[in-house]
């Protein structure tokens, strides 16, 4: 068995009979008072509504258009890739205020910097949903059916793993083009595996549960059983795996626009801020600093809750 | 070898756990004594907290454990204050333990062989050719059979019941004064069980080794005790001679214990179980623990069992109850 | 045979992108003709396969030199670099998380295991350009100045080996590609001819990324092993160790131990493909002329032999570290074996 199927044997191996038995709602609801009491999954949470809270009131509180040029529109004439002016740390109040600074297309660095956390933001769950859907869709049938649609399936998925992950993300780019698209379509690929073992392991241990094996032979169709009764309960692990993946989804992201491969500019996406300036470091390092820490502190957040939400759906954790 | 008779005393023991929910009282006040060559066994339902008591004169509490009082001394040395050199010196040497569960008690990645021999190296620093010999000696001791391939097996190799002979030839490789067994055969077949017991009594006959019997089975405090300890919700409620509290019970729990022992070969209707619940450690009631599955309750006295919790009132010599029926007027 | 597949499937025409949108149809006949890119797909497959096996892996249509030779040279920098980098993460990670298990719940643990957090989410070409600043500007006139490019200070050049021993190479052959891979490793190549310079400037060169590419990695070992050390000191065995008479510090290297880097274990396959990724973006920060950055370079201009032998490559070395992994395991955990 290689790593990836023990660490979704351990996974499965901690399930509950009693917990699968309950009705789904109530599992949540539980969940949910256990995580907010941990500390990690507490500031996890809320550091992620902060960022969506920046996401959504983008337009309200960005003082600048994020692809506005600059040149000539303000009073005092300013320097390209000049460094932040902040007026309350002493910068002359007669220079405009850029919490920023100014990048290499004379554009105001902070506005990009918050546009930024919608395209990462939707990058994370775009690129999560469909692989998401994908994987737990193909793990389900793998271990539904079995047979030699299971081994297709798998053989499919061991070729995909074979590789290293960024590395096949950018072969696969190289392919369809760059693109932000593309991007997300080959993070996408390349992360859906881990899905589908998780969720193969999953129902296969639930398949084999005595409950499941007495609702067949009392007459209930195997789609419906499959639909409503396995894939919620097998479902536990796969959110946690998911919103890890958020962070790892934004992680490789930036990666592929650091390398130009992934958002073109001048889409303010964090990672090709990164990428445009990085030979500019010595002279601009706001322009490298600000963008890398801002992809931080999101990929750390949904770290954070990932870990709180796993902590707090671990079954073995009852009080 | 020492010539103390009394090797083990335990006086008003308390330990406590931290819980999320506050602090409790597992143990509350034991006390006893344990004879060199004498088998002792501490009897009671689960989470009585007779293990407990046991892991807290070892040394051995889980870290949200804590002794809250009381002393237990090993030839007026008391356990509970040393450092905890001194104790590691002790155990496996003068007190060994040895555990419920012997497949989960030894480590899965070393071999049998090692497992035994580093004692004899850490405690009687020997050498590695003379650990080697001395393991086999102690593994024919305890009848593992083959024992030469068998020093090089790994735990997962072992049936349940070698893996606790083992376990006994780990713990009796000093000649300890006393070997504390928790539950040694609750994990085995009936009949490994017997083979189990029968081995520790023979060891014991050689060493004359104080044994610490923890168990939740009367069969095996039949077979194996001197002396028996009661224990119910943390507490003693009775001890004394084997025979006497076997063949005349006084305290009420101890007594509804013999009556729900099924007799072979008379016929019984229903088995008698104990009504009611043991109550919970977080809820214990102000007066005595077992007041309300009590069958035995006089209405003279019935206050004072609610309102307090009886002492233990000494019978004889070696005989005493925890109950308020006992209190002469 | 993926690779092949994979590699051709990428659409644009290598003389287009070697030469320019510009080039006309003739001069784009000569080229294809020159790199046998003019024969059908699968002849072109047959035929690839059979150099293969005898070694050869055509010539770079970018460099018009062998992919081997290529290879040669860009080889030993990822290896140094992923080495260093695997070594570091495991050395530090497993020692902190060490650290962290036996004072659980202490401020070293909980400031131990925010740092580890903190390195997870970093993305490593941020790092790597933070410490190139750090290191290569802002402590530049201090002791601490670390070059933030490169791999040995201009105007310095790794002596092979084999050249200073004066053995006699005839280059161009296999046994001396063999020998040149060797000898570029330069602080392999340093270490053994005795070059104290060239050995301290090679390093210094190498410690900015290999400080970025491992702390992802030495984060999630620091992490993993923390988690799994303080699940078998709660183990029954453990207890069982203590009772022995052991003393806390046996108890934990010899007994605990053993059992909890098995977990850790298995994730170091995993982690290879992280190491590895990462360092296409470390040697791109660094300036650093590594396998990863040429794959990059080489989809962009579609240079095949070069894609496909790298992707070969580093397809197989994943494959072989995994396998690695797989059989220590089995050598580690005894009750693994029998299967």
């Amino acid at each position: 068995m290689s790593k990836l199927g023990r660490v979704s044997k351990t996974l499965s191996d901690n399930f509950d009979e009693d917990l699968l038995l309950q009705e789904p709602m109530s599992v949540w609801k539980r969940t949910f008072k256990r995580l907010w009491s941990r500390r990690s999954g507490k500031i996890g949470l809320l550091l992620i509504g902060f960022i969506f809270l920046i996401a959504f009131t983008a337009p309200i509180i960005a003082p600048y258009d994020p692809q506005e040029v600059l040149i000539g529109k303000e009073i005092v004439k300013l320097k390209k890739r000049e460094g932040p002016c902040i007026h309350m740390l002493g910068c002359d109040s007669a220079k405009p205020q850029h919490l920023m600074g100014i990048d290499g297309n004379y554009r105001d660095q902070y506005s990009r910097i918050i546009y930024g956390s919608r395209i990462s933001l939707s990058i994370g769950f775009s690129t999560v949903a469909f692989a998401v859907t994908g994987g737990v869709l193909l793990g389900a049938l793998a271990a539904f059916f079995g047979g030699w649609i299971d081994n297709i399936i798998m053989r499919l998925m061991d070729v995909i793993l074979g590789f290293p992950s960024l590395l096949l993300a950018i072969a696969i780019v190289a392919v369809l083009g760059p693109g932000i698209r593309n991007a997300l379509l080959a993070i996408a690929i390349v992360t859906l595996p881990a899905y589908a073992r998780l969720t193969r392991a999953s129902v296969l241990t639930v398949k084999e549960l005595d409950f499941v094996k007495a609702s067949i032979t009392l007459g209930a169709s195997p789609t419906r059983l499959l639909l409503f009764r396995i894939l919620p309960n097998s479902l536990t692990p796969v959110v946690v795996l998911a919103t890890l993946g958020i962070a790892t989804a934004i992680l490789d992201a930036a990666g592929l626009s650091f390398l130009g491969l992934g958002a073109q500019p001048p889409m303010p996406e964090w990672g090709t801020m990164l990428g445009s300036e990085r030979n500019q470091v010595f002279s601009a390092p706001h322009l490298v600093f600000f963008p890398g820490i801002a992809i931080m502190i999101t990929v750390l957040s949904f770290n954070l809750f990932g870990d709180g939400l796993r902590d707090a759906l671990d079954p073995r954790l009852n009080d | 070898m020492s010539t103390h008779p009394i090797q083990l005393e335990v006086n008003n023991l308390t330990t406590c756990f931290r819980t999320s929910t506050g602090n409790v009282t597992a143990v509350d006040d034991i006390s006893f004594s344990l004879k060199k060559g004498e088998t002792l066994c501490i009897v009671g339902e689960s989470g009585c907290g007779k293990s407990v008591s046991a892991l807290s004169i070892m040394g051995l509490l889980p870290p949200s454990g804590y002794v809250k009082s009381g002393s237990a001394n090993f030839h007026n040395d008391n356990l509970l204050s040393m450092s905890s050199s001194q104790l590691e010196r002790l155990r496996g040497n003068r007190i060994s333990m040895i555990f419920q569960d012997p497949g989960s008690s030894l480590n899965p990645v070393m071999r049998i062989g090692d497992q035994v021999s580093e004692i004899f190296k850490i405690h009687l620093h020997m050498s590695k050719k003379e650990s080697e010999r001395k393991t086999l000696e102690m593994l024919r001791q305890v009848e593992i059979p083959d024992p030469e391939s068998r020093m090089l097996a790994y735990p997962h190799e072992l049936s349940g019941g070698m893996a606790q002979r083992v376990m006994i030839a780990m713990a009796l490789v000093c000649s300890p004064d006393i070997l504390i067994a928790d539950e040694p055969t609750t994990a085995l077949d009936v009949t490994i069980q017997s083979q189990i017991l029968n081995l520790m009594i023979q060891m014991q006959s050689k060493t004359e080794t104080a044994i610490l019997l923890i168990t939740h089975d009367l069969g095996v405090v039949a077979e194996m005790a001197n002396n028996v300890l009661v224990m119910y919700c943390g507490q003693i409620v009775e001890y004394g001679d084997v025979k006497t509290v076997f063949n005349s019970p006084v305290h009420p729990y101890t007594k509804a214990l013999m009556q729900s022992i099924p007799i072979i070969g008379e016929k019984t209707k229903r088995l008698d179980a104990i009504p009611g619940r043991v109550p919970s450690l977080n809820l214990l009631p102000p007066g005595c623990r077992f007041e309300k599955r009590c069958s035995e309750k006089n209405t003279n006295i019935t206050s004072d069992c609610q309102e307090k919790i009886p002492p233990i009132f000494n019978l004889n010599d070696n005989h005493g109850s925890r109950c308020w029926l006992e209190k002469e007027d | 045979m993926v690779t092949f597949v994979l590699a051709r499937l990428i659409p644009g025409d290598p003389c287009k992108a070697m030469l320019g949108e510009k080039a006309t149809i003739e001069v784009c006949e000569k080229f294809d003709k020159r790199f046998g890119l003019d024969k059908p797909i699968s002849t072109q497959f047959f035929l690839y396969s059979k150099r293969v096996i005898v070694g050869d892996f055509g010539n770079s249509i970018r460099f018009s030199r062998p992919v081997t030779q290529i290879l040669v040279e860009r080889f030993p920098v990822t290896i140094e670099l992923a080495l260093g980098g695997l070594v570091v993460a495991i050395i530090v990670g497993v020692f902190l998380g060490i650290v962290s298990a036996l004072k659980h719940n202490t401020s070293v643990d909980v400031g131990t295991m925010v740092l580890a957090n903190i390195g997870i989410s970093m993305p490593v070409f941020w790092l790597g350009l933070m410490l190139a600043y750090l290191f290569g500007l802002l402590l530049k006139d201090t002791i601490f100045w670390l070059p933030p490019s490169g791999r040995l200070t201009a105007g310095l050049s790794s002596i092979p080996f084999f050249e200073v021993w004066g053995w006699d190479v005839v280059s161009g052959t296999a046994k001396s590609r063999v020998l040149e891979f060797f000898a570029n490793h330069y602080i392999f190549n340093a270490l053994i001819t005795g070059n104290w310079e060239i050995f301290k400037d090679a390093i210094r060169h190498m410690i900015l990324p290999v400080i970025a590419l491992s702390t992802i990695p030495m984060a999630i070992i620091a992490r993993m092993t923390r988690s799994s050390l303080l699940e078998v000191l709660g183990r029954d065995y453990i207890r069982t160790a203590r009772a022995k008479g052991i003393k806390n510090t046996n108890v934990v290297t010899k007994h605990a131990l053993r059992n909890a880097m098995l977990p850790v274990v298995t994730i170091l396959g995993l982690q290879m493909g992280g190491l590895l990724s990462g360092a296409v973006l470390t040697e791109t920060v660094f300036g650093l002329a590594g396998v990863g950055r040429m794959l990059v370079e080489a989809i962009y201009a579609r240079d095949y032999p070069i894609i496909q032998t790298f992707t070969v490559m580093v397809a197989v070395a994943y494959m072989l570290i995994n396998l690695i992994v797989d059989i220590s395991y089995g050598f580690l955990d005894p009750r693994v074996r029998l299967e």
